[in-house]
């Protein structure tokens, strides 16, 4: 185990991660696959979604994939359009048996999936009265995650692109605004396409990242899924060591006395 | 006996509980999580619940998501 995560973990609800990358599930060629990047990455989150079974031709469930693993498995909203069909799509997965963790998501808009603020809050009201841990994907937002933390939301997970865009953190001023008065773990999630650009939203200060898209649908998961752990660690070791600032002009590296002139 | 299943009409023998609808589906039910008219129906209580003419059922399992 790095030492330098040993030293900080990131606690969310309470509870301690050493790892700070969540990965999705999705878009992966096998499940087996997709064990194997999650196993590569050290993930302890990861993330799955709730859908119908397909009784023409049922499948294997998610979670035989994850059997055996430390993960804690964070079910999401995702499909639903509107506050009631995320709260119960949450608890359709709380009544599965798994832990009452919720990746919250409200996208009434396939075309963007960008989410909805106000049935996002709406739904997370009522989420955490019944007693869930609520992590709330959301629209950079820093008065919207505000919000969401007045309710008690444990995190909040601003997007830093739409999802499955691979743009990057499009988002970064908003989301430095959302750092700077957040006092829950801040989770990047969404349109990190590169494990640079996980390392720019975790040297911001971000508290983790979330990444599906990107490592599953890499020419090699598993390798891809490593580069982005070594990128998360490295974007997280910068943040603790303290980025000097840009400059709008040169300042020598080597000593300016001494030429042989 | 006619029920709605994922939003289809499909016709079992009846009458039958919920344990056995999920076996003649062949599903594991381990994995499933199930709404009976719209109220979720706990593990533990599948064995139990009588299905009727008309019920409408969803059953649903976790797949890859992000």
């Amino acid at each position: 185990m790095d030492p330098t995560s040993l030293q900080e973990p990131l606690v969310i609800a309470g509870r301690t991660f050493q790892s700070r990358l969540l990965v999705g599930t999705g878009k992966f060629s096998s499940a087996a696959t997709m064990r194997r990047a999650a196993d590569a990455c050290a993930a302890e989150i990861v993330t799955v979604a709730l859908r119908r079974v397909d009784l023409d031709n049922p499948q294997d469930d998610m979670l035989g994939a994850l059997a055996g693993g430390r993960f804690l498995i964070l079910p999401n909203t995702s499909g639903a359009r509107d506050a009631d069909e995320a709260i119960r799509l949450a608890r359709m997965a709380r009544a599965a048996g798994l832990e009452p963790w919720i990746k919250l998501e409200v996208t009434p808009d396939p075309r963007w999936l960008l989410p909805d603020p106000m049935e996002t809050l709406r739904a997370a009201e009522v989420l955490v009265k019944d007693g869930f841990v609520v992590m709330p994907y959301i629209q950079a937002d820093p008065v919207l995650a505000r919000r969401l933390e007045e309710v008690g939301c444990a995190t909040v997970m601003p997007l830093g692109a739409p999802i499955g865009s691979n743009k990057g953190v499009r988002t970064r001023d908003s989301i430095q605004i959302i750092l700077e008065g957040a006092s829950v773990p801040v989770v990047v999630d969404a349109g990190l396409g590169a494990p640079s650009h996980a390392a720019e939203a975790m040297e911001m200060g971000a508290s983790a990242v979330l990444v599906n898209t990107a490592i599953a649908t890499a020419r090699d998961p598993v390798e891809m899924a490593r580069a982005f752990r070594l990128a998360v660690e490295s974007g997280r070791a910068a943040w603790r060591a303290g980025l000097p600032g840009a400059r709008e002009s040169a300042e020598a590296s080597s000593p300016l006395t001494g030429f042989l002139r | 006996m006619k029920l709605v299943v994922n939003g289809k009409e499909r016709v079992f023998e009846g009458p039958a509980t919920l344990t056995g609808l999920i076996a003649a589906l062949g599903l594991d039910a381990s994995t499933l999580v199930v709404e009976h008219n719209g109220e979720l129906v706990r593990r533990e209580d599948h064995g139990s619940r009588l299905l009727r003419e008309g019920d409408r059922l969803e059953l649903v399992r976790f797949v890859g998501g992000g």
